[in-house]
């Protein structure tokens, strides 16, 4: 990989993170944040969903339902349960990875 | 330590062994050490970090490679108006934090109760991660393929089950649940015909059914 796109990528890549937090930065006396407050409130529930979606069931452009479901799901169980963080992370590995051993035997 | 501190290193340390993988995909395809500590240091952006090599290492463009990508890098930019109010008021302190508005350091942040643990969350996190996923990288570069495939352990789940556990606060509400699942289902429903990244930024516009929904209610209460 060249230095350029290397070198373009961190440009890229920073623009991006810089540009949603600069572009909403103080101004005057309210924020343009407090414009948008109301939606930028729901982003993380819009997004942090899709993401969840898109890490469980894509792989590239296709759908696929695998191992990765199962775990996610038993995740989703412990989540609803208000089980501790780490393991909610681990159950999900271990589900995941118990799966993906069975359907290999 | 307190719970955002901890959940942000447990958080980290997946993330520093995907940096391995990483790291080893980075080799394989070519890079030099400089290079790939350059990539997790400044670019810090671990789906666009992977989109980009993969795309050198199956022999496309560095234009190809560029543009997928920054396609997943520009939801960071969605971040920027979600955190923007703990970072630090002068530009430069402003500037510079910005190079951590990620998925993780917003979701850290965006989960917690007041603004100074969400600040606390965020830097942790932060740090943590940048820390993990830059050694991850360096040993993976170095390392080469030693450790074999993390999906065998089911690293692959551990995100998307750690987001479960972050997005919960946000779906306690109808307006939450109604952006969750239309951007879902946006996400879902674009994946076999978009670029990835595409799905993601779309899936942002799940904000306004949620947001309508909100105001509707608001006004049904009044």
């Amino acid at each position: 990989m060249s230095w350029t796109v290397i070198l373009v990528l961190v440009g890229g890549a920073y623009g991006f993170k810089a540009l949603g937090v600069l572009g909403f930065g103080r101004v005057g006396n309210g924020s343009v944040a407090a414009r948008f407050d109301p939606l930028t409130a729901l982003i993380p529930a819009a997004l942090f969903a899709a993401l969840i979606a898109v890490q469980t069931v894509a792989d590239g452009e296709s759908l696929v339902i695998d191992a990765r479901l199962w775990g996610v799901a038993a995740g989703g169980v412990a989540v609803w349960r208000r089980t501790p963080f780490v393991v909610v992370v681990i159950l999900a590995m271990a589900v995941t990875a118990f799966v993906r051993w069975q359907t290999w035997i | 330590m307190s719970d955002h501190r901890r959940e942000g290193l447990i958080l980290a340390i997946a993330v520093g062994v995907v940096g391995v993988t990483f790291g080893v995909l980075a080799d394989a395809a070519g890079l030099s050490l400089p290079q790939v500590i350059v990539m997790s240091t400044l670019v810090f952006t671990g789906a666009s970090q992977f989109a980009a090599v993969s795309v050198i290492d199956s022999g496309g463009s560095g234009a190809a490679a560029v543009g997928s990508a920054l396609l997943l890098a520009a939801r960071n930019a969605l971040y920027g108006p979600v955190v923007a109010r703990l970072l630090p008021g002068r530009w430069v302190p402003r500037a510079a934090a910005a190079h951590f508005v990620i998925d993780e350091t917003t979701a850290m942040a965006a989960v917690q109760d007041s603004d100074e643990d969400a600040r606390d969350a965020f830097w942790w996190t932060a740090l943590w991660l940048w820390s993990l996923w830059n050694l991850g990288s360096i040993g993976g570069a170095l390392l080469g393929a030693v450790i074999g495939e993390p999906e065998t352990w089911g690293l692959d789940a551990a995100f998307p089950a750690a987001f479960l556990a972050l997005l919960a606060p946000h779906v306690r509400e109808r307006p939450g649940q109604v952006a969750a699942l239309l951007g879902a289902g946006i996400a879902i429903a674009l994946t076999p015909i978009a670029p990835a990244g595409v799905p993601l930024l779309v899936a942002s516009l799940a904000v306004v059914p949620g947001w309508l929904v909100g105001r509707r209610e608001g006004s049904a209460t009044r």
